[in-house]
């Protein structure tokens, strides 16, 4: 694997204005992880769960307003805190 | 029955890894997961094709769960551990489909198969094989499974837990975003249940909370143990880890699984659904 893709997986085929998307990529060192992201709500509760793709990638569809995205990965946590809009698709970037 | 009983850790694991009465099995949502890998020796377990009568909705009957555990080379006198993906989703199932058709020595690998590789354990692709056995199995025991008129009559009566996400239990949602549709005609939730997502019931890493944390959550949730309880989801497989949570860590006698769950009971003519949160 030579680099991660930028952003979350291709948005093709996704009929973004109807959708709130939060998607990403999870890296250390510009290297895809494989690892688990997981999507809080406001309040802190777990909403959803996947695992990364291959290329360290991952995605959402979830509900205009404030979520946490939480990696984790092997030896590591990272929090990042997005608020979403329906629409357009929110890229969190997470580098551990 | 305590804890150690019915869930075993990493270490306990790689220490049976190449005990001949140990059979480790993946179950996992994503079946094609034990493809990539899966621990050493694991056998797969497909929770739709092999658990799944291939016409009615049902379970495979007796002698289809002797001949399929048989076709697996588990013998009634093997420790069988369960561990897949999803925070052990489907694990769980298994666990209690297990116990059903009463196979009793069965345990669950505590945080799955997402603990195994946060914890960069190895995970291999070779397949092993066993020898096939003569498998028996027990009748089921309905006292663990609740069918679509035990749910009716509860309402009121017995607790009612409804696992699912809040949004599913509202009626804003049918399934979670991120999994295939198996569609109810109707959203909500049946009359007096309370909202306990399972992801309460666990940590990040898919281990479970504490017996003192596990307690604790039902009792500031207003359910009374002593009492008895259906736990249901969408298809059962939800449910089936709080029913391990209340049967099995904690002990609770009479707590069944509804594995028709919402697609069944928000299907049904004439029952009542009630909307909203908790």
């Amino acid at each position: 694997m030579c680099g991660a893709s930028v952003g979350g997986p291709q948005l093709a085929g996704i009929d973004v204005t109807k959708e709130t998307i939060i998607q990403g990529s999870v890296t250390r060192d510009g290297e895809p992880l494989g690892g688990y992201v997981r999507l809080l709500d406001g309040g802190g509760e777990f909403t959803a769960e996947v695992p990364t793709s291959a290329t360290g990638q991952f995605r959402f569809f979830a509900a205009p307003g404030t979520w946490t995205v939480r990696a984790l990965v092997p030896g590591a946590t990272a929090d990042r805190t997005v608020v979403a809009q329906q629409g357009t698709a929110t890229e969190v970037p997470i580098a551990v | 029955m305590s804890r150690s009983d019915v869930l075993v850790d990493a270490d306990w694991v790689e220490a049976h890894l190449d005990d001949p009465k140990v059979v480790i099995v993946e179950v996992d949502e994503d079946t094609s997961a034990y493809d990539k890998n899966h621990i050493k020796n694991a056998v797969r377990i497909d929770w739709k094709q092999d658990l799944q009568d291939p016409v009615r909705r049902d379970f495979v009957d007796q002698a289809g769960f002797e001949a399929l555990l048989s076709a697996k080379g588990i013998a009634n006198d093997d420790t069988v551990v369960l561990y897949g993906g999803n925070n052990n989703w489907f694990a769980s199932y298994a666990y209690w489909y297990f116990k059903l058709y009463g196979h009793d020595a069965v345990k669950l690998l505590d945080g799955g198969r997402k603990k195994w590789e946060l914890d960069s354990r190895d995970l291999v692709a070779a397949v092993p094989q066993r020898a096939a056995t003569e498998y028996r199995a027990k009748a089921q025991n309905t006292a663990i499974r609740a069918f679509r008129d035990d749910v009716a009559a509860a309402i009121g009566t017995t607790n009612l837990v409804d696992v699912r996400s809040p949004d599913e239990f509202s009626g804003k949602l049918l399934a979670p975003a991120h999994l295939p549709q198996e569609q109810s005609q109707r959203p909500g939730h049946v009359p007096s249940a309370r909202n306990i997502p399972w992801s309460k019931n666990a940590n990040d890493d898919g281990t479970f909370k504490s017996d003192d944390e596990l307690t604790a959550l039902y009792a500031e949730e207003q359910v009374d143990l002593a009492t008895d309880t259906i736990a249901y989801c969408r298809i059962g497989e939800r449910s089936a880890l709080t029913w391990f949570v209340l049967h099995e860590l904690l002990g609770v006698d009479n707590v069944k699984n509804y594995d028709g769950s919402w697609t069944e009971y928000g299907s049904l003519v004439g029952v009542p659904i009630a909307l909203g949160a908790n």
